[in-house]
Formats: structure tokens, C-alpha cells, sequence
């Protein structure tokens, strides 16, 4: 097997004596998205910061294409090609929509004119092409999502760690967000993604990781997953599983 | 952030320069020099405030390096007047790169670096009363020698024209930060630091080397204050007012923009000698119209001059637009 | 240079100077703990504190002793309404307005001072403001020991408002978390007021102390402050205990450092400390509030 694009070795974190993440490992093979799910306090988030190089992990080793990366900033991360959304997005305030997503395309481009150009061209892409005029503060919550994704798309990078992108998000705002994820791995990204809306995960995802308590419970295809008695306790609770199956109900 | 254009820019510059030619007034010109100084410094202040978002409340420490670099090497060393001015300006973007690689490198912000900066000001200011190549207690006087080679003038307006070359020159640098890659990482810095890094920014490089140019403007203006004044004591050059004029002018004119400490540095200068003619000369009482303008301006125009006239404007074309027979703009 | 003979009463002397940086460092720490701010207007408060105590002995014949039960509601209402009605409303809420603004306020009331009453330093001349205590090892000035016990006093008072009164467990509340507190039913701005009062009023009683042994010019807050900054970076931004220990800390070491490298140059000595603090002892601090 090639060697995956990303690879988690057995990472742990513990802040003053609480062990957020224990013993966490997943591989992430490039051209796919592969989604991280599980209850919130699983300690999905930190493990993404510590991906993304904002925390330093405990213990364990993060690789990226062979190489070790384990405690390597976020700004080197990305001149590597990995880049980060956040959970809650706060656009630059003061720029427009399009100056906004330059600041993504400056990474690999010097001038004002180039960055700006790129920049329109993946506004185009996620559907920002009409509001980039627009002061970025006065987009609506979807837009942001669109903005984060757009401003991480500019950097050129093609291993993509997205933090619950579609958060906040109504039903139609989540399906046109899914099919915008969707075109992109057409493009040659790798995408990672924390996830609550199941949606998406089932939609989308290739290979599923589900956290729960710090520790990887289980891994797979979404169906598969989802199904699992295991993964539907750690969410709802011990027993839970039996109480479904008995009603003849499919979780979804 | 679309700044004045070049040719705006210019065109300031030019109506300035022609305000010697048109009086001959010492007093005018007297004024106009030391508002333009304080424009040059607070144009400094505003690239790590204003466009890097880091308040520093010790401009004094560069200013005040600037000047005395500038002074001790001509008064001790017998250096030609330029290149002391020069040497001055690289010595106050040296202690700006130093302070700033470890007040960054600690990843202080707010009202930490504040702190920090009014503490390096201060320490600064100690040493300089205290030690005997700044002159200790007495200062340092630069000796009278009035011809150009020695950056001495007969008259005011070749002093006038040569700190609004520096005003102009300052205005451009800061304009082109606006238009360049380094002004949009400085700005993305300043609005969120952690979403910057994620797009591959690094903050300590651009905050470091925003403290840097910032120093380097501000120093300049050391310079020529005791090229204009042949006087400099640890007072004058560290002391708490030019670090409050040099935040107050950006604050008042616009902060994060290329005209704003002009601006200000003209509105906060004209309050000031308007409160002398009124009230009298007593010390203390400009600083407290200051105070009370920095307040008032916090909370009624945080943008400054700059914003109120943008706001004006964008009125003015909202009210065209809403005009009857006007089609859908 | 280092027998005790001399050695101890520098540490003594210390710790009594040192009791009185901490009151003015508690004041200071109440604010940051509570409202989450650095309180840029602290020295010229102080000083303004001083110009009141000295003009209430001199114009009113009050004894500083007797003056601060008419000066500490005085600053507390005063440090109240500051708080209320220009620097809460001026700053919207925003951090770095509100910085400008206690700035704006240190300089408007420092220069006021400097304007009505010139640089001219002043010094009182009480009865006693010479008479020394005899404890053995040392001779220590009456005033001085009445300040450290005072100070003391106080800071056992503030523990006690903080843990035993209403106000004081609203006042933990905000500072742990304020939208729950205003949830809650708290009134925050009212809170948020009374703690710079609070914090004033400490000034207040810190002047009334320093008064008898000290000296009053446009520029005396200034180096209190300083010094109050590094105790309370040092002992722990919202610490009442930190500030306390930190300050008898502080007030010994610069005793100390007076003896050996003399007047400016401890100044100096105390700057150096503080930003030595700031850099590299982040794990002391307690951040930035973002």
C-alpha cells in the first residue's frame, strides 16, 4: 500500500493531568476525505489542532508524506500544502470578500494583481464570485463557511483539515456545501474533516474515524460505522444499540 | 483596503510645499515644522498600531534613539550631520528589532506590549539621565553650524521642505505596504492571528518586521527634532509626550490609514496652540485636551478624521442614489 | 556590607514599604481579576489621591489618619463613576479602546494636577512623621509601621468582602465567567463599577499612609505604578493573596538593591524585573483575555 498522504501515529495530549487524546492513530490516503466523528468532548478537536500544528502533541508522531511533522508550525504546514478551517469563522474584518481570500493566495504568489486574480478565480469555485466586493464581515453564516473554504483553497493547498465546515448551515445551505466539497476531490485535494451533520459524512465521506473519550473507537466506510453498536452507545449511551435494534428503527 | 492613490498623495505633498512660499511667518512655519515631525513619528506609530494592531504606548523609545544617536555622534564624535541622521535612523530600527524579537517572540499583544513598550520607554529614559554620553541630567547640545552640509539651515523653510520630504516619504512606504503581500499578512495578523498562521503567514516575522519600519519612521523624526532644536535630554527624547502625541495623532486622524496621523497630527497640533492662545501657556493643559480628545475620540469616532469623511461621503452618495429618477445603481 | 546589623533593618524597612506597594498593587489586581483590564489610570489616580490627602491636612487641618475615612468613600464613588460613566461607555466594550481610554484618563488627570498645582514638590510636616519605634534590631518610623499594619488590615478586608458578601461573590462570579453571571441576573456594569471603586479607595487608603513620610508632585503616581504593575505580573494578574506576598516581595528586594546600587539605579532595577516578568514567566500571568 502507497504511503498514505497523512499518517497519525499514536498521539496523545494531557493538559495538566486531563488526557484529552489517548493513543490516537488514523492514516488519511491522499486524493479521498476521510471525516472524524464522535461525541463533542471526544477530543476531536484537539487532535486537529495538533494535526494543524497548533498544539504540540504529548506524545506520538504525525507524518505527512513520510516525513515527520509531529510539532511543525501551522504557517510551514501550509507552505507544505496542509491548511486548516476553523470551527468559528471570523473573516478578516476591514477587507472585502475578495482581499479576504488573497491573503490565502499570497502564499505562493508575490503580487497584488496575481493574488487577486487567483483569488477570483477560486471565489468562482465555491460560489463567492458574485460578493466579492462585498466587506467580509457582512456575510451571512454560510458565506463565511464558503469564505474559510475559499481562503484555504487560495493557498494552494491539497490536503485540506476542515473544522465542522458545515456547522450553522441550513438543510439547503448544507446540500450546495456537500456538493462544493464534493467537486473538489475532482480537483486532486485530500480533504479531513470533523463532522456532525451525518449528511454530509455519509454523502461524502470515503473512510469514517469515530473519537469518542479521546480514543479511536472504531474506523471504516460510513455505512459500516454507522451501523456499529459501539458507535451509536458512545453517542447515545450504554444500551442504547439493544434499545434501537428492538424498536426496528435504523439510525441514521 | 484601497489607500489614496500615488497621485493623491503626491498631489498633498505638493499643496504642503508650497506654504513656505506663501508666508514668511517664523511662527507659522515653526508650527507647521514640528506637526509635520510629529506626523512622521505618529506615521510610524501607525504602521505596528494602526495596520499591525499593536498598540505600543513607548514610541518614545525609538524616537528618543533616533535623536540621540543623531546628536552624540556629531556633539562627541564630530560625525557629519547626514550621516549621524542616518546612522540615527538604523540605531532606532536596531532597538526596534530587538524589542520587538523578544516582546514577539513572548507573543505579548495587547495590553501586555502596551505595558511592556511603556516600560522599555522608561528604562530608556533612566539610563539616558544617568549616563554620560547622553549628557546625563543636562542633555546634549549640538553645536550651531548653519550651513546645509551640516543639516543646519539660515531660514525655516529648507527645514520645513526636508521633513516634508521625510512626511512624503513615509506616506509612500506605508502606502505601498497597503498595496504589497507584507501589508495583507499584516493585516490578517492583526484581525486573527491564528486563521493568518493557518493560510501560512508567520506572525512573528511580520509583526517584527512591522515594529522594525515603525521604528526605523519614528527615529527619523528623532533625528531631525535635534537637527532642528540642537537640543536633546533624556525628557525630550524618552519622555511620555511624544509617546502619547505619536498614538494620539493616528488615533484622531484615522488609525490604519496612509493620511490619518497627517491628519491627526494637524487637528491635535491646531487644538493645542488654539488652547495656548486661549487659555495661556501652562504646562500641562494641552496634554489635558489631549487626553479628553483621545476619550472623546474612542467613543464617538474610533476611525478618526479619516472615517468620519468616508462616512460623510458614503452618505453623500446614498442620498444620490436615493434620488427620484435616478435608475437602479 | 552584609551583617545583619544592617541587612536586617533593610529587610524590614522592606517589608513595610513593601505592605503599602501592595495595597496599591491589590487595588490594581481587583480590576484586571474582575474587569479584565489594565488599569493605565492607576498612578495618576494615585497621585491624585496624594494631592488630596495633602490638601485636606493643609486646608482642612485633617491628620492623613483621620482624612482617609473622608477620602476613601470620596475615591471609591469616584473610581465608581469613572468606571460607569466615561470609561465603560467610551470603550464599547473593546478591548483595545479600552486601553486608550485609561490612558486617556491617566493623562487628563495627571496634567489636570500639573496644571492647578505645577511640578513643584511638596512635603507635609507632621508631628510625628519623625518618630521611630524601637524594635532591637532596628528603628522603624512610626508612620511606616502604622502603614504596613493598615495595609495589612485592608487586604484582610477585601478578602473577606470578596468571600463573605454578596457583592463580593458577584463580583467572583463576573470574573470567572461574565455572561453567566449576567445571566444570572448580576448587574455587570453595576459590578464592573464598584470593583474600580473598589480599587481607587485602595489608593485612597495607600496615600493617607504614604503621606506622612512621602512626597507629593504631578509624577509620584508614576513610580508606584511601575512597581504595582510588576507585583501584580508577578504575584499573578487577580490575585489578592499574589499581590499581598508579591508586594512584601518586591518592597524587600528593592530595599535591598537600594543598599547595594543606590537610588536611581533600583529604579531601573524594578523596570528590568518587570519586563523580565512579562517575557519569560508567561506561565505566571493569566493571558489575554481574547
Amino acid at each position: 500500500m502507497a504511503e498514505p498522504l497523512l499518517r497519525v501515529e499514536n498521539v496523545s495530549k494531557t493538559f495538566s493531568g486531563l488526557l484529552a487524546v489517548d493513543g490516537a492513530s488514523l492514516t488519511v490516503q491522499a486524493g479521498r476525505i476521510t471525516a472524524l466523528i464522535g461525541p463533542n468532548g471526544a477530543g476531536k478537536t484537539t487532535l486537529f489542532a495538533m494535526i494543524s500544528g497548533f498544539l504540540a502533541p504529548s506524545a506520538g508522531r504525525i507524518f505527512h508524506r513520510g516525513e515527520d511533522i509531529t510539532g511543525v508550525p501551522p504557517y510551514r504546514l501550509a507552505r507544505r500544502g496542509i491548511a486548516r478551517t476553523f470551527q468559528i469563522v471570523r473573516p478578516f474584518a476591514g477587507l472585502s470578500v475578495h482581499e479576504n481570500i488573497a491573503v490565502g493566495a499570497y502564499l505562493s504568489r508575490r503580487s497584488r494583481a496575481d493574488a487577486l486574480e487567483a483569488a477570483g478565480q477560486v471565489a468562482e469555485l465555491v460560489g463567492l464570485g458574485d460578493l466579492l466586493d462585498r466587506p467580509a464581515a457582512g456575510l451571512t453564516v454560510a458565506g463565511r463557511k464558503r469564505l474559510e473554504l475559499a481562503r484555504v483553497l487560495a493557498t494552494g493547498a491539497n490536503l485540506l483539515l476542515l473544522d465542522e465546515v458545515l456547522a450553522g448551515l441550513n438543510p439547503s445551505e448544507v446540500a450546495t456545501m456537500v456538493q462544493t466539497i464534493g467537486s473538489l476531490v475532482g480537483r486532486g485535494l485530500t480533504i479531513l474533516m470533523i463532522e456532525h451533520v451525518m449528511q454530509a459524512v455519509m454523502s461524502l465521506a470515503q473512510h469514517v474515524y469515530v473519537l469518542s473519550e479521546g480514543r479511536i473507537l472504531t474506523e471504516g466506510s460510513p455505512q459500516a460505522v454507522v451501523g456499529d453498536a459501539r458507535v451509536i452507545e458512545a453517542y447515545l449511551g450504554r444500551g442504547a444499540a439493544a434499545r434501537l435494534s428492538a424498536a426496528g428503527s435504523r439510525h441514521v | 483596503m484601497s489607500g489614496p492613490s500615488i497621485a493623491r498623495i503626491v498631489l498633498v505633498i505638493a499643496v504642503l510645499a508650497i506654504v513656505p512660499l506663501l508666508t514668511a511667518s517664523n511662527a507659522v512655519l515653526n508650527f507647521l515644522v514640528v506637526t509635520l515631525m510629529i506626523a512622521l513619528v505618529a506615521q510610524g506609530w501607525n504602521v505596528l498600531g494602526g495596520y499591525g494592531g499593536q498598540y505600543s504606548f513607548g514610541h518614545a523609545a525609538f524616537f528618543g534613539t533616533g535623536a540621540f544617536v543623531t546628536a552624540v555622534l556629531q556633539a562627541r564624535y564630530g560625525v557629519n550631520a547626514w550621516a549621524a541622521f542616518i546612522a540615527g535612523i538604523a540605531g532606532s530600527a536596531l532597538v526596534g528589532a530587538l524589542i520587538g524579537a523578544i516582546t514577539f517572540r513572548s507573543e505579548l499583544k495587547g495590553s501586555y506590549f502596551a505595558l511592556v513598550t511603556l516600560a522599555f520607554a522608561e528604562v530608556f529614559r533612566i539610563l539616558a539621565s544617568v549616563a554620560p554620553i547622553t549628557g546625563a541630567g543636562v542633555g546634549t547640545l549640538v553645536a550651531l553650524d548653519l550651513r546645509p552640509q551640516s543639516f543646519q539651515f539660515q531660514s525655516r523653510a529648507p527645514s520645513y521642505w526636508i521633513v516634508l520630504a521625510l512626511l512624503a516619504v513615509s506616506l509612500l512606504v506605508v502606502r505601498m505596504i497597503e498595496g504589497s503581500r507584507f501589508g495583507a499578512w499584516l493585516v490578517a495578523v492583526r484581525e486573527n492571528e491564528d486563521a493568518a498562521k493557518a493560510l501560512g503567514i508567520n506572525p512573528f516575522q511580520v509583526k517584527l518586521a512591522a515594529m522594525t519600519i515603525s521604528a526605523a519612521i519614528a527615529g527619523a523624526g528623532g533625528g531631525f527634532y535635534v537637527q532642528y532644536f540642537l537640543f536633546i535630554d533624556s525628557g525630550i527624547a524618552y519622555g511620555p509626550w511624544i509617546s502619547i502625541e505619536a498614538l494620539l495623532a493616528p488615533i484622531v486622524g484615522g488609525i490604519g490609514t496612509v493620511f490619518g496621523p497627517l491628519l491627526g497630527a494637524l487637528a491635535v497640533k491646531a487644538l493645542g496652540e488654539g488652547t495656548k492662545l486661549i487659555a495661556g501657556d501652562a504646562p500641562g493643559l494641552d496634554l489635558v485636551i489631549y487626553g479628553c480628545v483621545l476619550i472623546l475620540i474612542v467613543a464617538f469616532a474610533p476611525n478618526g478624521i479619516v472615517g468620519l469623511m468616508l462616512k460623510a461621503r458614503q452618505r453623500f452618495v446614498l442620498a444620490k442614489d436615493l434620488q427620484p429618477g435616478r435608475s437602479d445603481g | 556590607m552584609l551583617s545583619p546589623v544592617i541587612l536586617l533593618p533593610a529587610v524590614l524597612n522592606g517589608l513595610l514599604t513593601g505592605a503599602v506597594y501592595a495595597l496599591v498593587a491589590l487595588g490594581l489586581t481587583l480590576i484586571y481579576g474582575v474587569l479584565h483590564i489594565v488599569n493605565f489610570a492607576h498612578g495618576a489616580l494615585l497621585t491624585a489621591a496624594l494631592f488630596a490627602a495633602f490638601f485636606a491636612y493643609r486646608l482642612l487641618g485633617l491628620d492623613p489618619y483621620l482624612a482617609v475615612f473622608l477620602l476613601t468613600p470620596l475615591f471609591f464613588v469616584l473610581g465608581y463613576c469613572l468606571q460607569r460613566f466615561v470609561i465603560g461607555p467610551a470603550s464599547h466594550g473593546e478591548d483595545r479602546n479600552i486601553l486608550l481610554v485609561t490612558l486617556g484618563v491617566a493623562v487628563v488627570v495627571e496634567n489636570v494636577l500639573l496644571y492647578f498645582f505645577r511640578a513643584d514638590t511638596r512635603t507635609v510636616d507632621l508631628p510625628y512623621g519623625f518618630a521611630v519605634l524601637d524594635f532591637g534590631v532596628a528603628f522603624l518610623a512610626v508612620p511606616r509601621v502604622i502603614g504596613f499594619c493598615v495595609a495589612l488590615v485592608v487586604a484582610l478586608a477585601l478578602w473577606l468582602i470578596l468571600n463573605l458578601t454578596d457583592t463580593g461573590k458577584a463580583m467572583r462570579a463576573v470574573a470567572k465567567e461574565k455572561l453567566g453571571a449576567e445571566l444570572s441576573g448580576i448587574d455587570v456594569g453595576h459590578i464592573y463599577a464598584v470593583t474600580f471603586g473598589l480599587g481607587t479607595a485602595c489608593l485612597a487608603i495607600a496615600a493617607c499612609l504614604l503621606l506622612p513620610t512621602y512626597y507629593v508632585n504631578p509624577q509620584v503616581g508614576n513610580a508606584f505604578v511601575l512597581v504595582a504593575f510588576t507585583i501584580v505580573v508577578l504575584g499573578g494578574m487577580g490575585s489578592v493573596a499574589g499581590s499581598l506576598i508579591g508586594g512584601l516581595l518586591v518592597g524587600v528586594v528593592e530595599s535591598l538593591s537600594g543598599l547595594f546600587l543606590g537610588e536611581s539605579l533600583g529604579q531601573i532595577g524594578i523596570f528590568v524585573i518587570f519586563i523580565l516578568v512579562l517575557l519569560f514567566r508567561p506561565s505566571g500571568l493569566f493571558g489575554e483575555r481574547t
